[in-house]
């Protein structure tokens, strides 16, 4: 690969800015996403992380220049931009509780040629639960669902929301696992509370506070730096409870997406 | 829906040029590119400035000439069939200082609530033919008769609005729909020949002051109409700026920000409906002492929407545009039916003939090239006109003619802060 | 026994015809969150199409009858489809100018039709045998209540079918639970509103040729009176619930014969208390979302 194509980021954010009813939710963003590797959107409850991914795609209203792989997108509706090569995991999860898992996923299938194989090897209960309604998994296997669905189409880059949110440890470290695992294909903006799961995973790191960029640089730098963690995440982000996880998950660091 | 804010009061307000300084503090106050214009202040915030003297001037020279156009000889051919002393024309321009009225009580509910109602004609039916079957029935003079006509109205709106506002959006507007409906059915059916059926029921005159009765006195009704005017729209004015219609507004905006800052929108939205409702069936029963009877077109599905109309095409959420919208809206009826009838459309082919023989079909074409094309309706492209205008001469995007109407609603969602 | 049985069959012949409407509005809002007031139009216009093609064509005549219902439902359908690439496209998300212009439209519509074909209602006729009787249980119920019954069997059943197992099926389910994940997976929601607004057209069409030959006429107020109805049921039964309205549509039809034949008319008052105590205790509706 030339050293170009390596340094371009796969996606670059100016001056984006949007509203939810009358109220500024992200000012004047602007930061770059590499073209590998996991780079976590960090920041408080409430600051416009959220937002931020949903503006991307153009969920909610937003100005500003949204570029993806050197084209520019932020005039394109949102289902043309996933289609581009967005791949999205939401918050929540959000998958279709009256459709079976099998339906779920193939509502998700984008390309002409599926990756029906990696999804069955990566999620062999999915696999047994086909028939099942979505509606009535636990939410590790929701979140596995969610997954699944964006891993099934090439994209560029994969926009995934607080995956691990509200689940047990066990499934927390499935999930790291799977991350890691997806992030050696394709680059990955992964929102995250859980400072763990940011530790072992993420590379770079941009910060958010009161809708604004306040820090980008390495991630583990960000968290080994108590002052900066304190001021803009209000807590502690020494390898020990982070108050979102209890205890350590066990994982071995995981590889950070280096790109082969 | 994004609505355009209330257009500056141009009798007696003074608009507000000023801007609140929580406002500037959290930057511009337009985050949407809708127009801005004047609110009505907040007592001992107003700057009065030269366009403010010269509105408010303008606005008591019109007042006058109001109040005196039954003694005036004035003449408007096209629009009013007959001099503006003669009862003809006295009497049409009641009907559209009446139906400005009813459009000023459903602004209350749409441009400040976000109330999508599709019933409020029960309310203008109420007191249309409450009234009338009280006069009918009781021997009671004019004034108790219309308390008491109230009363029940206030019992109704209460009953309805609070079942009704269980939902919102769209399936509250289905729900005003069908109870709406089942007023008219009522109605409809004439149980013991209350409300006569189809054929309406007249008005019973024995118990009603003179000046109020008869041909020779419908400029004393056309007084009354104008000070009911007036008077709703004072009533508007007052509840839209006090702090229960900036918790209006702020529901509208978000509710559940609202909500979670420990606002009650439930009781909000019901107390505008209930204040809505009153006015609007006090408006029902001076209809009825102007058209001398009840008809079931007043509590049918159509005149909701016709108030619907009015508001729409006048702009939504502008007290100026409803009033106007009312007066466009029955004016133009009135005028298109003749259209409709004249010779020059029945000379035309018959794909055209058809449907402009129908001044509804006019009417709802014309809406809908409002809704897609003129969003604002009329005051909204009057003041985008202006101000784009006003930019011309200044040289500078000045948008500064008022607050937004977000940013009180605003300063209620941020107060928990 | 007889008159019960007369009334169940009555109702069950007119909630079939409620449900052929309210299906149509509960999939529209449930997807596009679009209420549309033009609903009674599309059924107004089926309707006098239907009975245009059968005054031509030999009215009391079977083929003539199948002929009318498709024609009425093609002419419901390509109404609705043009509604909504016309005007409610560009309106997209903006659910209440959306409902302003379906309210335009129904007026305009409505007066397109005095026009067109005058305001008196104008009498039906149809095969012979809707006007004779079939003796069940010992009363003799009108054939015509048998054939909107069958006709609203047969469409739920199909649109059932392509719910479950067409893509497009697919993606209005879950659309209607979701609609902006939808897009999230890079799906143009904007073709399944199309195709929801023209099954909904094609079965208010049809349940006008129908309703046509139920009443005894056409008028152009025929769709209106329908539609408050429906939308009653569509309330009731839960926005965006298919089987919900079938439920409610029933339901509501059969209370509503009831209470006028035992409780003096009052039918349609007692529909709207019904209406308000399902608001009161179950605000989404029968089978709704309660989200």
């Amino acid at each position: 690969m030339s050293a170009a194509a390596e340094t371009r980021p796969i996606l670059t954010l100016t001056g984006l800015t949007a509203h939810i009813a009358g109220q500024q939710v992200v000012e004047d963003v602007s930061f770059t996403v590499p073209a590998t590797g996991i780079t976590a959107l960090l920041g408080r409850n409430g600051v416009g992380k959220t937002s931020t991914i949903k503006a991307i795609i153009g969920l909610i209203d937003r100005t500003g220049a949204v570029e993806l792989d050197g084209v520019r997108i932020e005039k394109e509706p949102t289902f043309k931009i996933i289609r581009s090569g967005v791949g999205y995991v939401p918050e929540d999860r959000e998958v279709f509780s009256k459709l079976t898992v099998a339906e779920n996923l193939r509502l998700a299938e984008r390309d002409a040629a599926p990756r029906r194989q990696l999804v069955e090897e990566l999620f062999p209960d999915l696999l047994a639960r086909s028939a099942q309604m979505a509606g009535t998994l636990s939410g590790g296997q929701q979140q596995m669902v969610s997954l699944a669905r964006a891993l099934l189409n090439t994209n560029k880059i994969l926009l995934v929301d607080e995956p691990t949110k509200g689940l047990a440890p066990k499934i927390v470290a499935e999930v790291a696992e799977t991350l890691a695992e997806a992030a050696r294909s394709v680059p990955i903006l992964l929102v995250e509370q859980n400072l763990h799961v940011v530790r072992q995973l993420a590379g770079g790191a941009v910060v958010l506070s009161g809708g604004r960029v306040v820090h980008t640089g390495s991630a583990l730098e960000f968290l080994d730096d108590a002052e900066l963690t304190q001021r803009h995440l209000g807590v502690s982000a020494d390898p020990g409870p982070s108050g979102e996880t209890a205890g350590k998950t066990g994982l071995e660091p995981a590889r950070k997406g280096a790109a082969l | 829906m994004t609505t355009d804010t209330d257009a500056a009061g141009t009798a007696g307000n003074a608009s507000a040029t000023g801007t609140d300084t929580k406002d500037t503090a959290r930057g511009p106050a337009d985050t949407r590119g809708t127009e801005t214009a004047g609110r009505p202040t907040p007592p001992g915030r107003s700057r009065p400035t030269r366009r403010t003297i010269a509105g408010a001037a303008a606005g008591l020279a019109g007042m006058v000439l109001l109040v005196l156009l039954p003694l005036l000889n004035l003449s408007l051919p096209g629009v009013l069939p007959g001099p503006t002393y003669t009862p003809g024309s006295l009497q049409l321009l009641a009907m559209c200082m009446l139906m400005a009225a009813a459009a000023l009580t459903y602004h209350l509910l749409l441009g400040v609530a976000g109330l999508l109602s599709f019933g409020h004609a029960l309310y203008f039916g109420a007191g249309v033919y409450g009234l009338a079957i009280i006069l009918q029935n009781l021997d009671i003079p004019l004034l108790p008769a219309m308390g008491l006509t109230l009363l029940v109205v206030i019992v109704l709106a209460h009953v309805v609005g609070s079942i009704s506002l269980r939902v919102s959006g769209i399936p509250f507007a289905m729900v005003t729909l069908a109870f709406a409906q089942a007023g008219s059915v009522i109605v409809g059916r004439n149980p013991d020949g209350t409300t006569g059926g189809d054929e309406g029921l007249t008005l019973r005159t024995d118990n009603l002051p003179d000046f109020l009765v008869g041909v020779v006195n419908t400029r004393n009704l056309y007084w009354l109409a104008l000070a009911v005017l007036v008077a709703v729209f004072i009533v508007v004015t007052w509840v839209q700026s006090s702090r229960a219609g900036h918790v209006a507004a702020a529901v509208r905006e978000n509710e559940l920000r609202v909500r979670v800052l420990g606002l009650q929108p439930y009781l909000v939205k019901l107390l505008i409906f209930v204040v809505s409702a009153i006015l609007v069936s006090i408006i029902g029963m001076v209809f009825l002492l102007l058209q001398s009877g009840a008809v079931p077109r007043a509590m049918s599905a159509d005149l909701t929407i016709t108030l619907l109309v009015m508001v729409v095409l006048g702009g939504v959420g502008s007290r100026w545009g409803a009033v106007i919208g009312g007066v466009f809206y029955t004016i133009l009826d009135q005028r298109l039916t003749t259209l409709a009838n004249s010779d020059a459309i029945d000379a035309l082919p018959d794909i055209l003939r058809v449907p402009l023989s129908e001044p509804l079909f006019i009417l709802g074409t014309l809406f809908i090239l409002v809704v897609l094309f003129l969003p604002g309706g009329l005051t909204g492209t009057a003041q985008r006109l202006a101000q784009r205008r006003n930019r011309r001469v200044r040289g500078t995007g000045d948008d500064s003619t008022g607050m937004d109407r977000t940013a009180t609603s605003r300063e209620i969602l941020e107060e928990s802060a | 026994m007889s008159t019960v049985v007369l009334l169940l069959f009555t109702g069950l012949g007119l909630g079939a015809l409620y449900f052929l409407v309210a299906a149509g509005l509960s999939l529209i809002y449930g997807l596009m969150g679009v209420l549309n007031f033009a609903h009674g139009a599309f059924l107004t216009l089926g309707a006098f199409t239907g009975w245009e093609i059968a005054r031509r064509t030999g009215s009391d005549n079977w083929w003539t009858f199948l002929l009318s219902l498709l024609v009425g439902a093609a002419a419901g359908a390509a109404f609705a489809a043009f509604t909504e690439f016309v005007l409610i496209r560009r309106l997209y998300q903006r659910h209440i100018e959306q409902v302003l212009i379906t309210v335009g439209l129904s007026l305009a519509a409505v007066a397109l039709f005095d026009g067109i074909w005058g305001t008196d209602p104008v009498f039906i006729q149809g095969p012979a045998w809707f006007k004779e009787t079939t003796e069940i249980l010992g009363a003799r119920v009108p054939n015509d209540r048998f054939v909107c019954i069958i006709a609203a069997v047969l469409v739920l059943l199909a649109m059932v079918f392509f719910l479950k197992n067409t893509r497009y099926g697919m993606i209005i389910r879950a659309g209607v639970e979701n609609r902006s994940m939808v897009t999230a997976l890079g799906i143009d929601v904007r073709k399944a509103f199309t195709l929801v607004f023209t099954i909904g057209g094609a079965a208010a069409g049809l349940g006008g040729v129908l309703a046509s030959h139920y009443f005894g006429y056409v008028s152009p107020m025929l769709g209106g009176s329908l539609l408050i109805f429906a939308f009653i049921v569509t309330v009731i039964g839960g926005l965006g619930s298919l089987t919900g309205a079938a439920i409610a549509a029933v339901a509501v039809a059969v209370l509503q014969q009831f209470a006028n034949f035992y409780l003096g008319g009052t039918g349609d008052f007692v529909v709207v208390l019904a209406l308000a105590l399902v608001l009161l205790f179950r605000p989404s509706g029968l089978l709704g979302r309660t989200s």
